[in-house]
């Protein structure tokens, strides 16, 4: 540090004599560069202050004693600038610190959480869930029943981040311990709930819908906790049409019942499900309406339904200059023999 | 070694008082204006907060003068309440300025070395020490 000071100051004392001769631009462009030295060097505002007092001192031999002492003055004033820019690379630091953390967490996230796309026989099944930021609040999972069955679901916690990624293992872990095939949506959510109720700050909501499917008989049966509702396309008709699901959202009453849904699927019928950060993309200040989803999804549906889905996303990614609001989790379920 | 030199802060006004000693014997040790204004400031943090948490207490000055060193020595001695967390107040950002670098973590900067003792209920005991250069 001391030498940094020491070979401008010299430097800087060249120049300002110059520009107290002639005002000359070139001097003030040879401070620019003196000034970005001290700055790479972390020389604090005080130092500067002193070396143009010295500099000063030495330029002109007839400086007041007024000049003098509003310069020392300026020079304590200066202190506090100081210490506040010392104080930068440490917050960077501890910035790049919290950042590799939460990484690690968001990759452990994955891991935790991570369920594979089953494959089930006449079903095609496209999804796709990314995060806002870092961590995902948002969760989705399969269960391949031993009678072939598929049980899904899909949830979102009522706020982003960190706490609603740890509340969202804790669902997956009490998803974990059920008997997969005997139990029915209603009762899955029902139970869900009641850990929720039990578990989860009074603050914290999770909604959910949860279907199971039954290949044998095409038959798909769900219930929601209050999730935003899916959609069903008919093929022969070419309409979608939104499910009617009424439920309270997980955790607010203990003794909550649900309500259990049941239909049909024919050939090239879909089943979507999704999450809000889907139907509440922003295009600029505007909220986008559901029809423009609809639209979105309709206009990829001849493709397989993986690439469906991620049309869709990359639809809403560009939509939203690229910057997801909420995470973003959408599921398309077509049949197709 | 010379004699210790002593300021009590009881009031706003003793504040000016311990930097104004501080920055006198800072100068009679050969720092640099620089080096007295860091000094004078750190006095301050020490004095402010004795006044405003522990309400009474002392800062005392001494020179350092051997073969190895020459620097100015402050302890800022008060029987306050004491701080509870030493690791938090230390810690930037945590002062009630709001992490612009000044409080404690500022003192630290200031000076070349910092040593604080603090007991609950006892009071709190903070030594700070700037070589001369
Ligand atoms: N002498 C003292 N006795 C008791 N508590 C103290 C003492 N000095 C500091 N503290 C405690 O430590 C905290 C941190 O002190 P510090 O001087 O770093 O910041 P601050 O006084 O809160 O804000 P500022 O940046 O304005 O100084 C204080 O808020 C206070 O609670
Ligand atoms: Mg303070």
């Amino acid at each position: 540090m001391e030498e940094v000071i020491s070979k401008n100051a010299t430097n800087y004392k060249e120049l300002l004599r110059n520009y107290m001769e002639s005002q000359d631009e070139q001097a003030l462009y040879g401070v620019e560069k003196v000034s970005k030295a001290f700055i790479k060097n972390n020389i604090l505002p005080e130092e500067i202050v002193n070396l143009h007092i010295q500099a000063m001192a030495e330029v002109c031999n007839d400086l007041t004693e007024d000049y003098k002492n509003s310069m020392n003055f300026l020079l304590e004033a200066m202190i506090f600038y100081g210490l506040a820019m010392q104080e930068i690379p440490l917050l960077r630091e501890e910035k790049h610190i919290l950042q590799s953390e939460i990484s690690v967490a968001a990759s452990m996230q994955k891991t935790l959480l991570g369920t594979n796309k089953p494959e089930i026989n006449g079903m095609d099944i496209g999804v796709i869930s990314v995060p806002a930021h870092q961590m995902n609040g948002d969760y989705h999972h399969f269960v391949k029943g031993k009678d072939g069955s598929l049980g899904i679901a899909i949830a979102d916690v009522i706020g982003k981040g960190i706490p609603a990624a740890l509340c969202m293992s804790m669902i997956k872990y009490s998803m974990d311990s059920y008997p997969e095939e005997s139990m029915s949506p209603k009762s899955i959510l029902k139970n869900l709930n009641r850990v929720v109720e039990r578990n989860v700050d009074p603050s914290m909501f999770i909604t959910m819908c949860y279907a199971h499917y039954q290949p044998q008989e095409s038959k798909l049966s769900f219930s929601s906790a209050g999730h935003e509702p899916g959609y069903y396309y008919n093929a022969e008709t070419d309409t979608f049409k939104e499910f009617e699901t009424r439920g309270l959202v997980l955790g607010v009453s203990p003794d909550t019942e649900y309500k259990e849904y049941e239909m049909t699927i024919n050939k090239d019928d879909m089943v979507i499900l999704l999450t809000d950060g889907v139907t509440e993309c922003r295009d600029g200040d505007r909220f986008i309406e559901s029809q423009e989803v609809l639209d979105i999804i309709k206009k990829y549906s001849d493709l397989p339904a993986q690439e469906m889905v991620e049309n869709v996303y990359k639809h809403f990614e560009r939509l939203q200059d690229f910057q997801l609001r909420d995470d973003f989790t959408l599921m398309v379920l077509r049949k197709n023999s | 070694m010379e004699p210790q030199s002593c300021v009590n802060i009881h009031k706003e006004w003793d504040i000016v008082g311990a930097r104004q000693l501080g920055r006198e014997m800072a100068k009679r040790l050969g720092f640099g204006t620089v080096d007295q204004a860091r000094i004078a400031t750190a006095v301050s943090e020490l004095a402010r907060n004795i006044y405003l948490y522990a309400e009474k207490g002392q800062i005392c000055f001494e020179f350092i003068d051997n073969i190895e060193h020459r620097g100015l020595c402050m302890t800022a001695v008060d029987t306050g309440p004491g701080i509870s967390d030493i690791s938090q107040a230390m810690q930037d950002g945590y002062t009630t300025s709001g992490g612009l670098g000044a409080g404690l973590p500022g003192v630290r900067r200031l000076m070349d070395e910092f040593d604080i003792h603090s007991e609950i209920g006892n009071g709190t005991r903070i030594k700070a020490i700037k070589w001369v250069r």
